[in-house]
């Protein structure tokens, strides 16, 4: 995207770039965001039919049935169709720049992982039209080898999604080993390349797995195999097994790239050094570690032998402490620093304090008499709302601000994003909280229906969904008209030290007119030696 | 343009400083990816073979499988034979290695396809028992790995018949070696797991 062009046969050529196969990270990392905003959009219209069926006791709107196609289709889509590809989208637009490359080591590998997204999104969907999905996100067996036709299209799209983002992982590490400009060693690599790191090595270990149960359960509904029915001797706990072990990493690699966005915006929008930046970094590669030791937790009441749940408890609880590191160091990296409030900062402030009462009532979750109590309550769906929507799509939104500029060429409406995340925010908080108290009452999850008593906390939770969906509102119509005419954005508008900044907004086709040389770490604020001169031309 | 090889070569510096080839990493990251997913295959197997045993294991023909081990396990040497000759410049070894290599492959699918046929004349097919099931799936994906082998083989023939592995130019019969000897590696893991223990 050349700066630029205003006829309106050229905005059809640049628009026509977006659509169609193309190599470039950058075309392909606006891709990766503007399809799985998309969806976020469905999903998001999903929860809000649910919500509106439980904003009062009584089934009026979906009957059972109905009410789990839209929960899975809903859980289904803003996982594997939004929260883990956007990530993807940020790291292939922003990746390549970062360590002073100039596109992806497998440009056409990364189209095609692109590619697989759009097919596997409609797959999943048209999955309504023949009986759609209805087992949940968790597809348990052997509910989900009796469910309707759709689940079987559902098992192929996950398929796919898992194929894209392994391939895409695969991408991000070889980028990151083979192609940093010279002076990029490994401690001066942005903590967003950092956590695309461990991200990238946990999606190659994970996700293979889910995608060999896949292949059992898609046998076991399309080829008559016996793996998961009972009578035949098949044995559904080991299902579970293989779910969690991919989808508790899973939950990881849904938050360390947001972990890895906040982490660049503290110091830029602090002045400040970022404080700790090794155990940040290391802390990431710990999670993504432990990450792989602790899915059993998930099963603490599927008649799993006692003397392993203690096992699977302490390794859950352990991973708080590199949890911990990271809050603690982003903490320490605002403190007496000259903070600009900014809508990017705002976003990554919301970020650690709803992250940090997901995380915090994950430890609830992780001790074994606790999580018996609140099993498939409420409090269950309050946690996970508050790691990934408190948590990862706030680092989602503070990213898509804080790129904004780089992106696009322009700048968006600050007042217009202020608005936006103070909804947001507001909207979060008023939805998931009563769903703790909710859910430590007894309300059980994933039912259409419940009793009266919970009346007002679930009126209260529809209220602030309502909220959230108008949220999106300002926020697209910003990103659309900033996006078209917004005032044009200088190449640092919040002079960052990465090497993204260095370059022209939007960047230039090769990124980099010489391959750039860098002498100095990614977040040095208060050596204003640096200001200058971002990225001096390498001499060779 | 020579100005524009130059840099093009020049964005993998870093990897050439650890040594390491951007493809190469590649491949074995996508080979780590498949540990995970064969992994996962094989975890199953052993889990239903240990808690649900089945008297259909007592139809597999170990001398048979043997034989056919021994022939795939004979393609991994045909395959280190066709990257030496590769990394010399030597075309007439590495096509006929690579033909050798082709030929083991489809001997080995062929000797499969002769395996499941007569499983399933005796009643053991994928739906037969859960034990049928396992063992079908996954030396079936094991088969399919073998497949796409025998076709990368062949595809790599077509280039060497071509003159496409000049002198230093041996990278992608390496490539194509790597994930070879891994679907071989994978095998010895089934055959241990299946046939012996």
């Amino acid at each position: 995207m050349t700066s630029s062009q205003t006829p309106a046969s050229s905005t059809f050529q640049t628009l026509r770039r977006y659509i169609s196969w193309n190599t470039d990270h950058k075309v392909i990392g606006i891709q990766y965001l503007v399809t799985t905003f998309t969806f976020f959009l469905i999903g998001g219209a999903l929860a809000m039919v649910m919500r509106t069926e439980l904003s009062q006791p009584g089934v009026d709107l979906l009957n059972g049935a109905e009410y789990n196609r839209f929960m899975t289709n809903h859980g289904s889509v803003m996982l594997f169709l939004w929260i883990i590809p956007v990530f993807s989208g940020f790291a292939n637009f922003m990746l390549p720049i970062m360590i002073g490359a100039k596109d992806m080591a497998f440009p056409r590998l990364n189209a095609a992982s692109f590619w697989l997204i759009p097919p596997a999104g409609v797959i999943m969907l048209t999955s309504f039209f023949v009986g759609a999905a209805d087992a949940g996100w968790t597809a348990y067996v052997p509910l989900s080898i009796q469910s309707a036709d759709g689940q079987s299209l559902w098992a192929v799209s996950v398929i796919l999604l898992g194929t894209s983002s392994i391939m895409g992982a695969i991408n991000f590490v070889t980028t990151t080993v083979t192609m940093r400009a010279p002076g990029i060693t490994i401690w001066r690599l942005p903590l967003f390349v950092w956590a695309m790191m461990a991200t990238a090595l946990l999606v190659i270990m994970a996700t293979p797995v889910l995608t060999a149960g896949l292949v059992l359960v898609a046998l076991d509904r399309l080829a008559g195999t016996l793996f998961f029915s009972v009578e035949a001797g098949g044995n559904p706990i080991l299902w579970q097994n293989i779910f969690w072990f991919y989808s508790h990493p899973a939950v990881y690699i849904m938050v360390l790239p947001g972990m890895g966005i906040v982490s660049e915006i503290f110091p830029v929008f602090s002045r400040k050094p970022i404080f700790g930046y090794k155990m940040i970094a290391l802390s990431s590669m710990a999670i993504s570690v432990l990450g792989l030791t602790v899915w059993a937790h998930h099963m603490f009441t599927s008649g799993l032998d006692p003397r392993l749940r203690v096992p699977y408890m302490i390794t859950s609880m352990v991973i708080a402490v590199p949890t911990g590191v990271k809050i603690f160091s982003w903490l320490a990296t605002i403190w007496d620093g000259k903070i600009r409030l900014q809508t990017p900062m705002l976003f990554a402030l919301g970020f650690i304090s709803m992250f940090l009462i997901g995380g915090i009532t994950g430890i609830f979750l992780a001790s074994i008499p606790i999580d018996i109590h609140v099993h498939d309550t409420y409090f269950v769906v309050a946690h996970l709302h508050f790691v990934l929507f408190g948590g990862a799509v706030s680092a989602v939104y503070a990213g898509l601000y804080y790129w904004f500029p780089k992106i696009t060429g322009r700048m968006y409406d600050e007042n217009l994003g202020k608005l936006h995340f103070l909804m947001n925010f507001l909207g979060t908080n008023l939805s998931y909280l009563p769903m703790f108290l909710a859910g430590l009452l007894g309300m059980p999850r994933r039912v259409a229906d419940y009793a009266p008593e919970f009346q007002p906390l679930n009126l209260l939770a529809t209220m602030g969904a309502a909220l959230l969906a108008s949220s999106t509102l300002p926020f697209l119509y910003n990103a659309i008209v900033s996006w078209a005419k917004g005032p044009r954005a200088s190449a640092n508008p919040w002079q960052g030290l990465t090497l993204e900044w260095s370059v022209s907004s939007p960047p230039p086709p090769h990124n980099f007119e010489h391959t750039p040389a860098v002498e100095y770490g990614p977040y040095d604020y208060g050596q204003p030696r640096q200001l200058e001169q971002p990225a001096s031309a390498a001499a060779d | 343009m020579t100005t524009h090889s130059v840099e093009h070569s020049d964005e993998f510096r870093a990897g050439r400083e650890l040594g390491l080839n951007h493809v190469k990493l590649g491949m074995w990251l996508f080979l780590a990816s498949e540990v995970m997913f064969f992994g996962g295959l094989i975890s199953s197997f052993l889990h239903y073979k240990l808690n649900n045993p089945s008297l259909e294991s007592g139809l597999l023909d170990v001398l048979l499988v043997g034989g056919n081990t021994f022939v795939l396990l004979t393609s991994s040497y045909t395959v280190v034979m066709a990257l030496a000759a590769a990394r010399t410049g030597n075309t007439a070894g590495l096509v006929r290695n690579l033909l050798l290599t082709a030929v083991l492959g489809a001997a080995f699918l062929a000797g499969q396809g002769y395996e499941f046929a007569s499983l399933i004349r005796e009643g053991m097919t994928p739906t037969s028992s859960v034990f049928g099931s396992s063992f079908f799936t996954l030396t079936g994906f094991h088969g399919l790995h073998v497949l796409v082998g025998l076709l990368w083989a062949l595809r790599n023939l077509a280039k060497a018949l071509r003159g496409g592995f000049g002198e230093g130019r041996a990278l992608g019969v390496e490539i194509f070696g790597l994930y070879w000897h891994f679907v071989d590696i994978v095998w010895i893991v089934l055959f241990t797991v299946i046939y012996l223990i």
